[in-house]
């Protein structure tokens, strides 16, 4: 498969190496070079400088039409704005996004994003270790299909039609 | 009016002051301790110092009855965030991003933010208006497609001089609908015939520039000669 990566941190370096590894076709974007010094020396796949939230720096990078997407900066402001360019502009169908807020973790995906969260998954690998029960949150909230955020936003139009409506220019 | 403001940078402070001097009820978030402290030693106790992005901090603001929620931190990022969080977490009826990146416009609207100031692209549109081009200026964005509000200079040399509105050839889909002459907006009739310094507004898809380029302003080399 094709798969893109933003943010060359620890967990999106290991991600493009083991992805790359498995012979899978790899695009991972970073706003600095730097960070690609993080990948294996063997990596075959590419490395782009550049924003993963700038739709043209995405396009350009060749990410349209991938199969997966995966939103992995510390930013998880940031993450939440790739995956949403992900999915409504380049249309790819798998976006996963790191989300280290919860709150946040749970509403996105209830905004059609899938949210992995740092936080919950540590906190219940912990408490698990230590024989206790966890949040049973699931390691990803998956997107839900059906609350697309702009539909969801467009709600009722106005009760009664404005004064213009159904007259000729002429009567207005 | 209950007005959530968030972001103390210029923009948030000034905003957060005009609404209080006009008598609304506010509230004010930001991050940076400091920042906050020095904001609530000028205007008063009505800055909370946290995240607005948090889910958590929103609701200790009172998003939940919030009128409007006004996301104006120097990131783009983040008022996204901070708007989608107020519409569908907290159900805010009107929200307001300030988006620096002028590409992020359409992206913003998309997503559902109702109101979208761009600084970046008003200070481009000033600028350009104060360039004499004889090209055709951008005045606005309609709606959420990509129909657009055009403003087109006409000279002497323009191949729309001399016949009627209604011989010229239009690309589909756009239309001349007023123009500007002697500082009076007039409306274009079929028989309405153009003169050299009138402004005609069209409205139109993006994707027809270069063709109204033609009928209205002449040939690409023309322009660019000048």
């Amino acid at each position: 498969m094709r798969a893109v990566i933003v943010g060359c941190g620890r967990v999106g370096a290991s991600l493009a190496a083991s992805l790359d590894r498995a012979g899978h076709h790899v695009l991972i974007l970073d706003i600095a070079t730097s960070a690609f010094d993080r990948l294996p020396t063997t990596f075959s796949g590419e490395a782009v400088r550049g924003d993963g939230t700038d739709e043209d720096t995405l396009v350009r990078a060749g990410a349209q039409g991938a199969d997966a997407f995966f939103a992995l900066t510390e930013g998880d402001n940031r993450n939440i704005m790739a995956a949403q360019v992900a999915r409504e502009s380049l249309e790819i169908g798998v976006v996963v996004a790191k989300i280290n807020d919860p709150v946040r973790a749970r509403a996105y995906a209830d905004l059609g994003v899938a949210t992995l969260c740092r936080t919950t998954l540590m906190t219940d690998t912990l408490l698990g270790f230590l024989g206790f029960t966890g949040s049973g949150d699931p390691p990803i909230h998956h997107a839900k299909e059906h609350a697309h955020p702009a539909e969801a936003t467009t709600g009722s139009g106005p009760a009664e039609p404005a004064p213009g409506i159904a007259r000729t220019v002429g009567e207005v | 009016m209950f007005v959530i403001v968030v972001g103390g940078g210029k923009v948030g402070y000034y905003l957060t002051r005009e609404l209080i001097g006009a008598g609304h009820e506010v509230v004010l978030l930001e991050k940076t301790r400091a920042r906050a402290v020095q904001i609530s030693d000028e205007i008063g106790s009505v800055v909370l110092s946290r995240d607005g992005t948090e889910g958590s901090a929103l609701a200790e603001a009172g998003a939940n009855r919030a009128d409007i929620v006004a996301a104006v931190t120097g990131d783009d990022e983040d008022n996204l965030v901070i708007c989608q969080m107020a519409k569908h977490h907290f159900s805010v009826k009107r929200t307001i991003a300030r988006v620096n990146n002028p590409k992020n416009e359409l992206l913003f609207r998309h997503l559902g933010v109702d109101e979208i100031i761009s600084p970046t692209r008003m200070i481009l549109g000033a600028i350009e208006q104060d360039i004499p081009v004889h090209e055709l200026l951008h005045l606005a964005d309609l709606g959420s497609g990509d129909l657009e509000l055009i403003e087109a200079l006409l000279t002497d040399e323009s191949p729309a001089i001399g016949r009627t509105s209604g011989e010229l050839p239009m690309p589909e889909g756009c239309t001349l609908f007023a123009y500007i002459r002697d500082g009076k907006a007039l409306q274009v009739r079929p028989e309405t015939q153009f003169r050299g310094g009138d402004k005609v507004i069209v409205i139109g898809r993006r994707e027809c520039e270069d063709a109204l380029r033609g009928t209205l302003i002449g040939d690409e080399e023309e322009t660019a000669a000048i």
